[in-house]
């Protein structure tokens, strides 16, 4: 089956769309278009350089650059967890975790896919590496950035609480027990929902591609179970390791909650 | 057992030493703002500090902190719930102290939280204290929200408790005549140090 190319005049075709919501927003003063606008630029530089990065990766496939590439996408994504909490925990720590958190459990899983389940050869070839640990890392990013942020503001507006729970003689953790659980329940939520709305509600976007790009819908499906169990794991465990890392540097040595550990972000 | 604080340095408060008793009651006064709560919290091992504190012949840092609030339990001015029924919160449902709290009775303790008036929530928060059998209490002012005559039995009820259970207390107060009611001695935070007072006055 061929593949459709696309020209590049069809996708200025759907970006003249998006310029005219932007135009509607600026009429009916949304106070969206600038967001909009910067947001769908962003999208065309950066899939367009990734495109070409992609291009110039299948072509060489060392197992170096793939792992260069795994590590500028680690870190960024380490950065947008950082950015994405309204409280963070001061100095590297709020950076530490969440790309520490991420590394482990994405870069496992991942490995474990390639390695195992999927097989190819070599293990890291970058059709099946990259893709994968991109999804991977999307969605863990979610995942852990939102955990982290349920974990910081409920332990920000919730100090009174666990701290009389600790003048009870609770340990930290059973004084935590709540807001932990709260936590890790934002940041698995979002896989959740979607394992529970595929294919009923939504068709996965991975599936929609595979099949576009001319794959049999039982071999699309196939990746996309695998991806989605794939994808739950690598954030539920992300998320486990970021709240717990999280909120064992919200208290000290002698079981104090340690706020001043905590900076807003703006 | 007694309490006791050895130099012990907390927000403005500098070397600050006292001994409390066992079966005693310190009050400690001063006006708002000059450290009371967080000399407590300090005593408590919620707020970092300097100094040593001694509960008998156990150090503060010599423990692990949780086992160290279990022994001496602080009950703050604003007590918080987090379980929905008022008896989830004690250690055990069968406990007959909650009968000896002013005003309470058993049923209490199938109440949901949500309907508590403030000044039940500061009884049931000193209950929820006792119930632990802690060896010494820090009270945040215990009857801030009760009217003169629960007040007093309050006191009264405290009083019974710490006396049979030789706990050490040290209690937040600024009521002189509640001071004069309960206290065996009497502190005053003046500036960075404390200064003893006549427990009458």
């Amino acid at each position: 089956m061929q593949v459709i190319d696309l020209a590049w005049w069809k996708l200025g075709l759907a970006a003249f769309l998006v310029l005219a919501l932007a135009g509607l927003s600026l009429y009916g003063r949304l106070g969206l278009a600038r967001n909009l606008l910067i947001a769908a630029a962003r999208t065309v530089i950066q899939l367009a350089l990734i495109g070409l990065v992609l291009e110039a990766l299948f072509a060489s496939a060392h197992v170096y650059w793939v792992a260069v590439m795994a590590l500028v996408m680690l870190l960024v994504a380490g950065r947008e967890v950082m950015a994405r909490q309204q409280r963070r925990l001061r100095g590297v720590w709020a950076f530490g975790i969440g790309t520490g958190a991420m590394f482990l459990s994405s870069f496992a899983v991942t490995i474990l896919a390639l390695t195992v389940i999927i097989g190819p050869s070599p293990w890291y070839a970058p059709q099946y590496a990259i893709p994968l640990l991109g999804m991977m890392l999307g969605n863990t990013m979610t995942g852990v950035a939102l955990s982290l942020d349920r974990l910081n503001e409920s332990v920000w507006s919730q100090r009174a609480l666990i701290e009389n729970r600790l003048m009870l003689g609770e340990t930290w953790a059973s004084a935590m027990e709540g807001i932990r659980r709260d936590a890790m329940r934002s940041g698995m939520m979002p896989s959740i929902n979607a394992m529970a709305a595929a294919g009923i509600v939504s068709l996965p976007g991975m599936m929609t591609g595979q099949i576009l790009a001319g794959s049999p819908p039982a071999v699309a499906v196939k990746y996309q179970i695998l991806v989605m169990l794939l994808i739950s794991v690598g954030t539920g465990f992300g998320a486990v390791m970021a709240v717990s890392w999280g909120s064992r540097r919200l208290f000290d040595e002698r079981q104090r909650l340690r706020l001043d550990r905590l900076v807003r972000t703006q | 057992m007694d309490l006791c604080l050895q130099e012990v340095s907390v927000g403005a408060l500098r070397g600050v030493s006292l001994t409390i008793g066992s079966g005693e009651v310190t009050c400690l006064s001063g006006p708002s703002g000059s450290g009371k709560s967080r000399l407590l919290r300090a005593v408590a091992d919620l707020d970092p500090h300097d100094g040593r504190i001694f509960l008998g012949e156990d150090e503060q840092n010599a423990m692990p902190a949780n086992r160290w609030r279990e022994q001496v339990i602080m009950v703050p001015a604003d007590s918080q719930w987090w379980y929905d029924a008022v008896g989830d919160h004690g250690v055990d449902r069968d406990d007959a102290m909650i009968d000896r709290v002013p005003g309470m009775g058993r049923e209490v303790l199938d109440w949901p939280v949500n309907r508590l008036s403030s000044g039940e929530r500061q009884r049931l928060a000193l209950w929820r204290a006792l119930v632990r059998n802690p060896r010494a209490l820090l009270l945040d002012e215990p009857t801030a929200n009760l009217d003169d005559d629960m007040a007093e039995a309050v006191e009264r009820w405290l009083l019974d408790e710490i006396r049979r259970r030789q706990m050490a207390v040290l209690w937040v107060a600024h009521d002189r005549a509640q001071i004069h009611r309960v206290a065996d001695h009497h502190v005053a935070i003046c500036g960075s140090a404390l200064e003893a007072r006549d427990a009458g006055d």
